[in-house]
């Protein structure tokens, strides 16, 4: 890190260091010794099924998107490895708060794929899905899930529960006040919490240089009392080890961490966004040799876990997995306009019910 | 029944509503050690302890988001914000979250949690300490809007907000703080929410308030009767959602109709209640529904607020000219 002293006269009273974690280069190579989970080929490769199916899924939202069949959808094309790795790290009972890109970690968690298609073609039912019933859905407004993370996990503690609240955001979410005042309440209560910040170089058109001036965003949890680690994010087998080792040591009362994830956004922002206003196609490029996909595959290749057949039974299964749910979501009715105040409140006020029947009388009109 | 004044009643309903359900926590600036900034939160700490009467970091937003996350898994936190002045960095929280959770899952989460701040001008507080905004929180679909105008009501309905499953923001007139003392039984009895109280029954005039401007308007009503004038006074109490039934039912009676508040007119909330009234009992009315507001001006420091907030002559000469018009 670049000095930041003002005078070399003063002494120094304290003194913080960012470590850095991968284990897998972009080709598939080994760089250090891996962490005992990953002699579990069946993890492994379970791992890789998520983000293919991740990937094909993405492709068919925007398919959708595209022909006028859902709404605006975030994409995780480039950045599989940081939900999906993260999430294979948790607990069913623990707390996942996620934000609008992280697909990846639903569905490691059990939400269905047509639900997730459903929110993002604009019905709340796809918020009330089939992962775990206290899972927070995905948070748009960037950045504001961190305080509910952090109550969260206030609540774990006060209970003395063994669980832990796991807050996802991206690198645009550490400039809000909303990330820092999570991050120091969670450091002062030691609570259990682990934050993940996805920084993809990108928030919509805002480089990561224009975003922050530090040099890792990891270290913003050194100014909260905890430890930040940077992470190759588009190393599924880190990703998954630093969650792993986070979210153990937050069960076992040893307070917060930040992981950075480094990984880069090889798509646009949301369907509504075109990247190449804003960035070079050479620099996506260069990225897609570091994408965690063949990355993995590489290495399972390499280590003779996964071959050709396997592939495309792979790609077979996930292609009508896609389709079947897509289908399903095509299929689902609208709910009928009146049931926009099913869930307003507990019991809905008399003034509002008022307004339920002027809403069916005027359709019925 | 003991005496006490608002901000006790308040603190008897926190005390009460702790002890009865241990879900309840308490959080927010000072709220701890210090008992609150006007004491409302006073000895909590000593008999609940430190885990549920909870300081909290100078973060108006984190105490907000925080009771949205306590409130998801099952607690009911109550936050204090120590001026309404600085509710602002809670709003996010408040509309894109509080108020929607239970929307927003189907069901499959809800928010039960209440953020209580004191409300508006008159205790020559500094610059941002005596605000009313309460129509920009009772535009909010979602959320419970509340402000009880003496002791007996502080109570009951900060009792019934901590227990509805629903988010509430609890506003407490900060003029009625000290000032405003009353009969509180601590008997754990809760008020119903939604609905608007009677103080005054009269065939004239209805004269609509809520929180602090209470204390005028009743005592333009008191002397209003002296000029043979019998104003019917509401205390409206729930702000969001209001009680139209009460107040339609009251001007359907009297066809005469004042509203009072000291929050700025425009947009004010006393414009949502005579739209009602236009809406639905123009047939009844006898003379404009008519407003007596603070002005649409920032809230003044201490040496003007006096005349910024309606006084008792104000209310009168509003309720003349309505019970005048011809």
């Amino acid at each position: 890190m670049a000095s930041r002293r003002v005078s070399q006269d003063l002494p120094v009273i304290a003194r913080f260091e960012v470590l850095r974690r991968n284990y897998l280069a972009p080709d598939g190579s080994i760089q250090r010794p891996l962490p005992a989970f990953a002699s579990d080929a069946k993890l492994l490769i379970a791992l890789y099924r998520s983000m293919v199916l991740l990937r094909l899924f993405d492709r068919k939202a925007v398919a959708l998107q595209r022909t006028g069949r859902l709404g605006t959808y975030a994409v995780s094309l480039g950045q599989e490895a940081v939900s999906v790795g993260v999430a294979s790290a948790m607990r069913e009972e623990d707390v996942l708060l996620p934000s609008y890109r992280d697909n990846g970690a639903l569905l490691w968690r059990g939400v269905k794929l047509e639900e997730i298609l459903l929110f993002w073609g604009g019905d709340e039912r796809g918020n009330r899905f089939s992962g775990p019933i206290h899972d927070f859905p995905f948070c748009v407004p960037v950045g504001s899930q961190a305080p509910h993370a952090a109550g969260v996990a206030y609540a774990l503690k006060l209970r003395k529960e063994p669980r832990v609240a796991v807050c996802l955001f991206g690198d645009g979410a550490t400039s809000k006040g909303d990330v820092y005042e999570a991050m120091n309440f969670a450091g002062v209560h030691k609570l259990p919490l682990v934050f993940v910040v996805a920084n993809n170089q990108w928030a919509i058109s805002v480089p990561l240089r224009l975003q922050t001036a530090c040099e890792t965003l990891a270290q913003k949890a050194i100014a909260a009392g905890f430890a930040g680690e940077q992470v190759d994010g588009s190393d599924v087998v880190a990703m998954r080890a630093a969650a792993e080792e986070a979210i153990v040591a937050a069960r076992e009362g040893n307070g917060p961490r930040l992981i950075e994830a480094v990984t880069y956004r090889l798509g646009d922002h949301t369907t509504s966004d075109d990247a190449a206003r804003y960035r070079l196609a050479e620099e996506v490029q260069a990225r897609w040799k570091e994408e965690p996909i063949a990355r993995l595959r590489a290495y399972l290749v390499a280590q003779k876990m996964w071959g050709k057949a396997q592939e495309e039974q792979l790609a077979a299964d996930c292609h009508e997995h896609v389709e079947a749910a897509a289908e399903r979501y095509l299929a689902t009715a609208p709910r009928e306009p009146e049931t926009m105040f099913d869930h307003l409140y507990a019991d809905l006020p008399e003034v509002y019910a008022a307004q339920r029947r002027e809403l069916v009388g005027e359709r019925d009109a | 029944m003991p005496e006490a004044t608002l901000v006790e009643a308040i603190n008897l309903a926190l005390g009460r509503a702790m002890q009865d359900d241990p879900d309840v926590v308490v959080l927010g600036e000072d709220v701890g050690v210090n008992g609150g900034v006007f004491r409302a939160t006073a000895g909590l700490q000593k008999r609940f302890g430190a885990e549920r009467v909870l300081d909290t970091p100078l973060a108006e937003l984190l105490i907000s988001g925080l009771c949205v996350g306590m409130a998801a898994q099952g607690l009911k936190p109550v936050g204090e914000i120590q001026f309404m002045g600085f509710i602002y960095p809670c709003i996010d929280q408040l509309v894109n979250h509080a108020s929607r959770l239970r929307n927003r899952t189907q069901g499959r989460l809800t928010c039960p949690m209440v953020l209580r701040t004191p409300h508006g001008a008159g205790i020559r507080a500094p610059e941002h300490h005596s605000e009313s905004t309460e129509a920009m929180l009772a535009h909010i679909p979602g959320l419970r809007v509340v402000m009880p105008s003496s002791p007996e009501r502080a109570y009951g309905l900060l009792l019934a907000a901590i227990r509805d499953p629903d988010p509430v923001v609890f506003l407490e007139p900060t003029r009625l703080y000290r000032s405003a003392k009353g009969e509180v039984e601590d008997n754990g009895e809760a008020l119903p929410l939604d609905v608007a109280f009677v103080l005054r029954e009269g065939r004239d005039l209805t004269l609509i308030s809520w929180g602090a401007m209470l204390k005028e308007t009743m005592a333009a009503a008191d002397a209003l009767a002296s000029e043979g004038i019998a104003a019917e006074v509401i205390d409206l109490a729930t702000l969001k959602p209001y009680d139209e039934d009460t107040v339609l039912g009251s001007v359907a009676k009297t066809g005469r109709c004042v509203i009072v508040h000291e929050a700025a007119r425009t947009g004010g909330f006393g414009a949502e209640i005579a739209a009602t009234i236009a809406e639905r009992r123009l047939s009844s009315l006898l003379a404009p529904v008519t407003r007596v507001t603070g002005y649409d001006t920032v809230v003044p420091m201490a040496r003007l607020e006096q005349y910024y907030m309606p006084s008792v002559e104000r209310i009168m000469t509003a309720a003349r000219k309505v019970c005048q018009f011809s």
